[in-house]
């Protein structure tokens, strides 16, 4: 890679290698663009502007395509969030086995609205659609990770780890080590 | 194309090429399919669903392949599960298409409904009410009531600016895409994007500055409802209050054809002003397009600081005298000096005025010192030669056919050019781009050969030897590939610019272009006098074209006929001014001093500027003389396609001011030339008298039109707005010596080249280059150019400059205080240098850091 | 029955390559590479009568065969985005049983001449992509992928790629503007994909559980696949159990199984409750009641019922439930996820979910009823894809199947007064 901005990047000086594995299994740059944007959400915490500009600057991207996308897809997040966002499904098949229930109570529990952010930074909480685990319904997936067959329970042991993990997300992990493949 | 597609619309049979869409095929015979999405200009995508229409095909036999048919014989069809969308459909043999049954209306009926669910049914104070495709749509095909609930509908935000030229209102926009294609197919300026989906769909944009594009205008215009208008008209007028005049715009080479939307006001007491400046569809020219710089720098015309009356250096003062005193003064002086007198014009002006300027001078004065203030490019005379074959149209280059660009950046001299061959590289064509620094044509280019300051002329002789080698040479290289490519191409254009050259550069590059378009191939065949073939000089502005043609030139008379003994040319001119030789000047439509050519007005005797504006050469003469805008009178330009444009009257004429080729006559009746023409219809008459080139031309000629396809201006109520049918004139190109066989080669003259030691600087184009138009339109302000200076980061270094800092370039022995701009794609050792006056060649670069003023501390 | 597509239920870590091998893993390809000729490859799978698992149900040897011969860059895409309501199958497949699912792309490519593979994952399913990761390393490893594949001389990459939410992904032509980095937005077909496809050359999109299948037919052949399920619909399928039954999750079956059987492997009603109805494709087909639970699943079972089998995600409902409140949180998910590309989706879905939510909420009126019908039908068979068709599918059919519910929504409102069915379920905002 010998784009003159890269060095210039945070994502890139992070992840050079990843980019470059990124990079390799497309014909055009424009296809790196999900999972550059994934990379650069996970550095920055939400795809904020100096994100988006970031990744358009690695693809020699116009930065409004980069906008445009963050708009369509639903995992990127416009507004910052919280270090742990968690995603509760309350689609149909997951609503006939309780999950509006459950909302209710993460909702209570937390004491935030859907879509809010606890005062510590911690926790956001959404909604959303199905997200294929309807037979371990009510679920959630926090930064990606899923949690079934949940209950008040094991919603409180969730948090109560949650609170205590110091370490870094683990999503990053899964998005890069597939593109460290020799 | 000769694939010709014999279908049905409604019982109507027609034949139209092989992959056309069905709406188009329907167009042809008057059947308009309504369209929001299509647009005939741009890929279909079959989004906004209006177009639906019923489709049968022929139903064949599975085993046999035979056509299958009905009890009475007429062919069986299939007419398929539902409605399909006519706008992405191509027509194929015996298809049988019905856009007026039942079904279709009621999909255009809920189609209308769907988009007016939401919509503000703004239209009494919408600035597309009245030009309106959902307007009219909705009057065709909509509903009466709305059967939403008023709570229902979205809300939303009404005055978004885009960018400072372009403004949003999210309630009417119907998310057709149009402007998003146009940004991204035709321009390549995907800077407007969707944000979100669904109903939330909006166009947003995160360029610097916000919509950053210099076509940003064109969205307006296909826009079909009121969602984008221009920062300048929004509000302005409702369209059928205008007036609409067709017009040539007056900045570039392209002599794109507009047309300017006038009104009363009340706001200017009455007087009539240009509301807005609209595309003109000629295809051979700018199709349904024009540049942001056509469109928003009209607004001088009206500038609150044109001169209105002549003036006359009394006492020192400049003071209002009458025109008859003011002719007679003048008439009196250049009389006196005759052949100590000279004449220099801007290239702005018409061909009617250039012809009258330089008869005033050669019969009047029998002074041959006549030329261009800005003498910046040669090879008018080899363009006669060689030129692009009269009919040609570079629409139809493509696959198979080469296009060659040297020291030229189209996107900045001459946008609608870029276009054009930028899109002529989508259709096929091989680009060969030469330039001392990357333009945005390289990004299209099959060969982006670069060549170091100073180098060009070495470089193109190396082009055209590696041509006349036999072909079978081992590819070894870009130069060698890009000789083959031109010489082995069915078609070649050749453009030329004068980016980095001096006067006598560009004379010798015109040359050698001329000797490569007249190489024979294999067959024997050379390229020059073949339709779609020759060269286009990109000339630094819009008339250059026409005063060579007219004999702004110290050698040349109107049509090229050489003079006998050459007057001066504008450099001499300079210096006979400083030395004293030349004692009388005349000075039409430019400013040498505010361009740094003149430094003062030497030893002159007499100064005449004829001007809009009170300019720096103005302030120091001893009569100024207020001309007419092209927006005041009519008149011809002659593009760089050889072209010949008609403009007409749009607006009441300002104060006193009087067209340039009447004052010219004016003179020339005191200084024993007769009595001035009536009109320009008769100047141009004597024109055509006299230049052998516009033999057969007049005004009713240059207006002829003809039918265009796309049909996009016309009656229908779908395109409207889009852009204005051409019914005042589509112009004449006039016809190159090579189309009559008649040119042989061309002698190429030794040319001195500059000193190479060190660090090179050259001029570069902007559009929105600051002059005297540019300065005086209020809208384009923001985008005005800076003067700046690019430097790769290597050279930045050594000279300690920084991105952003401040730093002074020496042009011309003066200074000029620039903002230092890191730019890594600029070429090591070559600084590149712009928004500044224009200097010829490359020079040694004299680039200072300037000190930050401290600022006390504390 | 012993599984076929689920064989990791039977045979403990069939993920690692290893015991994939043991158990007949990669005989498909090497039989496929040694022994045919692609067209031969294609023949298999036209007899077999394998059609796609994604929805569609289009025939996959046929699509296969679309792909032009020749020189070219062509691809095969797996579709993994697996976004529809009620749907976990490529999930399992991908998190436990990827070498099949690798395979089955392997040999697919071999047959139309890919030298690519992409494998889209919705951008949720990170733990079934990094399965998917691992064994694809493996596969690597063993030759499988890479250069001159078991010695001979053709040779494929295979690559996963991330989704970032949006169901319209799962549409082909969505899915491979997404995969080019564009918005995913669907285009009119035509061009078709098996023309012009993943950038502009012909692609084969197949949708993971269909390819799962390929491996097992050159194995054992066309003849054996064609003996499990019934004539029109032969094989095996993987139906995804949901909502009111005591074992909701996946079962495969020979097509052909009746839906109450169905819900009788699913541990029947949950709770012993009555049924009251069931989507058979997600959301995006209309519901059957009673009445239609003896219908075969087929792709075409259910169409005297006026249904589709799709993709067989069964959402199974009972009494309780409320099928305006159904239909609301089905079309919320439709306007949610529609694209916005074309006009009766974007507006459609957008009014038809003002109405319902007035309608549920016991402020609609009997008009408000039939404009919600009328505005279904204006979006029906109008649309760019089929999304806006699935949208009106679950509201078109409750207003069919439970006129009742209903009318007591909206009568309530005649009558002053709310009336809330279900009063334990939240609203979709
Ligand atoms: C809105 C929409 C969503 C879809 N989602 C999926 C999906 O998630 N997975 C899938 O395999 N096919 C999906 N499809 C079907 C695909 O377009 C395509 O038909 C399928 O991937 C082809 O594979 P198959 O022939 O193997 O079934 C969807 C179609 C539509 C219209
Ligand atoms: S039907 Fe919906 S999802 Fe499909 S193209 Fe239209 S708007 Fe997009
Ligand atoms: S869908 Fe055909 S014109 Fe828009």
């Amino acid at each position: 890679m010998t784009h003159p901005f890269l060095e210039k990047t945070l994502i890139a000086e992070k992840y050079p290698k990843e980019i470059e594995g990124i990079l390799a299994r497309f014909p055009t740059k424009k296809s790196a663009v999900l999972p550059l944007m994934h990379l650069a959400q996970h550095e920055y915490g939400y795809m904020s502007e100096e994100a988006k500009r970031e990744v358009a600057e690695i693809l020699g991207l116009d930065p409004t395509h980069v906008l445009s996308l963050a708009g369509f897809y639903s995992l990127y997040y416009e507004e910052p969030v919280g270090k742990y966002v968690l995603e509760i499904c309350n689609d149909l098949a997951c609503a006939l086995r309780g999950a509006d229930d459950f909302v209710e109570m993460a909702s209570h529990k937390l004491g935030i609205p859907v879509d809010g952010t606890t005062e510590d930074g911690l926790f956001t909480l959404k909604t959303v659609m199905c997200l294929g685990a309807c037979d371990r319904a009510p679920m959630l997936q926090c930064n990606l990770r899923f949690e079934e067959n949940l209950d008040e329970e094991k919603f409180d042991q969730l948090l109560a780890r949650l609170r205590q993990e110091t370490d870094e997300p683990a999503v990053v992990e899964k998005i890069v080590s597939y593109a460290n493949r020799d | 194309m000769s694939d010709l597609i014999t279908l049905t619309i409604d019982g109507v049979e027609v034949s139209v090429p092989k992959g056309t869409q069905i709406v188009d095929a329907a167009k042809q015979i008057g059947n308009d399919i309504p369209v929001f999405c299509h647009h005939p200009k741009l890929e279909p995508v079959g989004m906004c669903r209006m177009c639906l229409v019923e489709v049968g095909l022929p139903v064949r036999d599975r085993a046999t392949g035979e056509l299958l048919t009905n009890a009475d014989g007429s062919p069986q069809l299939n007419f398929g599960r539902g409605l399909q969308t006519a706008c992405t459909v191509q027509v194929s043999e015996g298809m049988v298409v019905r856009t007026s049954t039942e079904p279709v209306m009621a999909a255009r009926k809920s189609v209308i409904e769907f988009l007016l669910t939401s919509h503000p049914l703004d239209c009494p104070i919408c600035d597309k009410g009245g030009e309106c495709p959902l307007q009219n749509l909705t009057m065709a095909h909509g509903a009466g009531q709305s059967r939403m609930h008023y709570t229902d509908k979205l809300k939303l935000a009404k005055h978004v600016p885009l960018g400072d030229l372009i403004y949003l209102d999210r309630e009417r926009c119907i998310q057709c895409a149009r402007c998003i294609r146009f940004q991204e197919e035709i321009v390549d300026d995907p800077v407007i994007r969707f944000h979100n989906r669904g109903r939330s769909l909006e166009i947003v944009t995160m360029s610097e500055p916000g919509f950053d594009s210099i076509w940003s205008g064109n969205t307006t215009d296909i826009c079909p409802v009121g969602a984008l208008t221009t920062a300048d008209f929004r509000f302005g007028a409702r369209p059928w209050e205008l007036t609409p005049v067709a017009s040539i715009c007056p900045h570039c080479p392209v002599g794109c054809n507009t047309t300017m939307s006038t009104r009363r006001e009340a706001v200017t007491n009455g007087r009539t002003v240009i509301k807005r400046i609209m595309p003109r569809q000629n295809e051979s020219v700018n199709e349904i397009w024009i540049c942001d710089k056509g469109r928003f720098v009209h607004h001088f015309a009206d500038a609150a600081d044109r001169l209105k009356t002549p003036l006359i250096r009394q006492n020192g003062e400049l003071v209002p005298a009458s025109w008859d005193e003011a002719l007679d003064y003048v008439a009196g002086h250049l009389q006196k000096h005759s052949q100590a007198a000279a004449g220099l014009a801007g290239s702005h002006l018409s061909n009617e005025d250039f012809f009258s300027l330089q008869r005033l001078f050669r019969e009047g004065l029998k002074s041959q010192n006549i030329d261009l203030a800005k003498r910046k490019m040669a090879g008018g005379d080899v363009a006669a030669q060689v030129g692009l074959m009269s009919g040609s149209n570079l629409k139809e280059l493509g696959q198979g056919d080469a296009i060659l660009v040297v020291a030229a950046d189209l996107h900045n001299s001459a946008p609608v050019w870029w276009l054009r061959v930028k899109q002529a590289t989508d259709r096929g064509a091989k680009l060969v781009v030469a330039n001392a620094r990357p333009t945005r044509l390289d990004k299209f280019a099959a060969y982006a050969l670069r060549y170091e300051a100073g180098q060009a002329l070495a470089t193109i002789n190396q082009l055209l030897n590696m041509a006349k080698v036999e072909t079978e040479t081992a590819v070894t290289n870009d130069i060698v590939a890009a000789a083959e490519a031109l010489i082995k191409a069915e078609n070649l254009v050749v453009f030329y610019g004068h980016e980095g050259l001096t006067y006598d550069e560009t004379d010798a590059l015109a040359k050698l272009l001329g000797n490569l378009l007249l190489l024979e191939n294999e067959d024997g065949q050379s390229h020059a006098g073949r339709l779609n073939n020759g060269l286009v000089p990109v000339w630094p502005h819009n008339n250059t074209q026409g005063a060579w043609d007219m004999g702004i030139h110290p050698a040349y008379a109107p049509g090229y006929k050489p003079v006998k003994e050459s007057g001066l040319d504008a450099a001499a001119i300079y210096t006979a001014v400083a030395d004293g030789t030349v004692r009388a000047l005349f000075v039409a439509g430019a400013d040498p001093v505010g361009d740094g050519l003149m430094a003062d007005r030497g030893k002159l005797d007499f100064l005449v500027v004829q001007e809009l504006f009170m300019t720096e050469t103005a302030v120091l003469a001893d009569v100024v003389l207020p001309a007419q805008s092209w927006a005041e009178r009519e008149g011809s330009f002659t593009n760089g396609e050889r072209r010949v444009q008609r403009y007409y009257p749009a607006i009441p004429i300002m104060g006193e001011s009087r067209p340039d080729w009447q004052i010219f006559a004016q003179i020339g009746e005191r200084v024993g030339l007769g009595k001035p023409a009536f009109a320009a219809s008769l100047v141009f008459k004597d024109v055509a008298r006299v230049v052998g080139q516009y033999k057969g031309m007049d005004y009713r000629t240059l207006a002829q039109v003809a039918k265009q396809w796309p049909d996009v201006g016309g009656e229908d109520l779908y395109y409207g707005g889009n852009a204005y049918e051409n019914r005042w004139g589509l112009g004449q190109q006039w016809p190159v010596a090579a189309e009559k066989g008649e040119v042989a080669h061309f002698d190429i003259p030794t040319v001195k080249s500059a000193s190479r030691d060190g660090l090179q600087m050259m001029h570069t184009a902007v559009l929105y280059q600051p002059g005297t138009l540019v300065n005086h339109s209020g809208v384009i302000k923001p985008r005005k150019a800076e003067p700046t200076v690019a430097l790769h980061p290597d050279d930045a270094a050594s000279l300690g400059l920084a991105d952003g800092e401040p730093a002074e370039v020496v042009v011309n022995g003066t200074a000029v205080p620039v903002t230092a701009r890191i730019d890594y794609t600029a070429p090591t050792g070559l600084a590149l240098v712009s928004g500044v006056p224009w200097w010829p060649g490359t020079a040694v670069a004299e680039i200072h850091k300037t000190a930050v003023a401290q600022l006390a501390a504390d | 029955m012993a599984h076929l597509l689920l064989r990791h239920r039977d045979i403990p870590d069939l993920h690692k390559i290893e015991v994939y091998r043991e158990h007949g893993g990669y005989e498909g390809l090497r039989k496929a590479l040694t022994e045919m000729a692609p067209q031969d490859v294609i023949g298999v799978l036209r007899s077999s009568g394998l059609r796609g698992r994604g929805g569609a149900g289009f025939p996959t040897g046929v699509k296969w065969s679309f792909i032009p011969k020749g020189p070219g860059d062509k691809y095969v895409v797996i579709n993994t985005d697996e976004s529809e309501t009620g749907t976990f199958k490529d999930r399992e497949l991908s998190e436990k049983n990827p070498h099949q699912v690798i395979e089955g792309a392997i040999i697919a490519a071999y047959a139309i001449g890919a030298k690519t593979i992409y494998n889209y994952f919705r951008g949720e399913f990170m733990d079934a992509a990094y399965a998917m990761e691992e064994a694809l390393r493996e596969a690597y490893d063993a030759g499988f992928l890479g250069k001159n594949i078991l010695g001979t001389d053709f040779s494929c990459d295979f690559y996963c790629h991330y989704g970032a939410g949006a169901y319209i992904c799962g549409e082909e032509t969505a899915l491979i503007n997404s995969l080019q980095g564009e918005l995913g937005q669907p285009w009119s077909k035509p061009p078709f994909p098996a023309v012009e496809g993943l950038y502009r050359k012909p692609t084969v999109v197949n949708n993971t559980e269909t390819l799962a299948n390929v491996p097992l037919i050159l194995v054992n052949g066309a003849e054996w696949y064609t003996s499990m399920g019934t004539e029109k619909s032969p094989g095996v399928k993987i139906v995804c159990m949901s909502g009111h039954v005591e074992k909701p999750g996946n079962y495969e079956v020979e097509l052909g199984v009746t839906y109450r059987e169905l819900i009788e492997m699913a541990g029947g009603m949950r709770g012993g409750k009555k049924f009251k109805a069931l989507l058979p494709s997600g959301g995006s087909g209309p519901v059957i009641t009673e009445s239609a639970l003896d219908a075969p699943l087929t792709y075409e079972g259910l169409t005297p019922h006026g249904s589709v089998m799709g993709s067989a995600s069964v959402i199974v409902m009972d009494e309780s439930t409320d099928m305006v409140w159904a239909a609301l949180k089905m079309l919320h998910f439709f306007k949610h996820e529609s694209c916005g590309k074309c006009t009766p989706c974007r507006e459609g879905t957008f009014w038809m979910e003002k109405l319902l939510h007035r309608i549920y909420e016991g402020h609609g009126t009997p008009q408000d009823v039939q404009t919600l019908e009328s505005v279904a039908n204006q979006i029906g068979g109008r649309t760019l894809c089929a999304l806006g068709d699935f949208a009106i599918n679950p509201v078109l059919s409750t207003i069919k199947h439970f006129p009742e519910e209903y009318r007591a929504k909206v009568q309530g409102a005649s009558n002053g007064q709310v009336k809330k069915v279900a009063a334990k379920t939240a609203v979709p905002s």
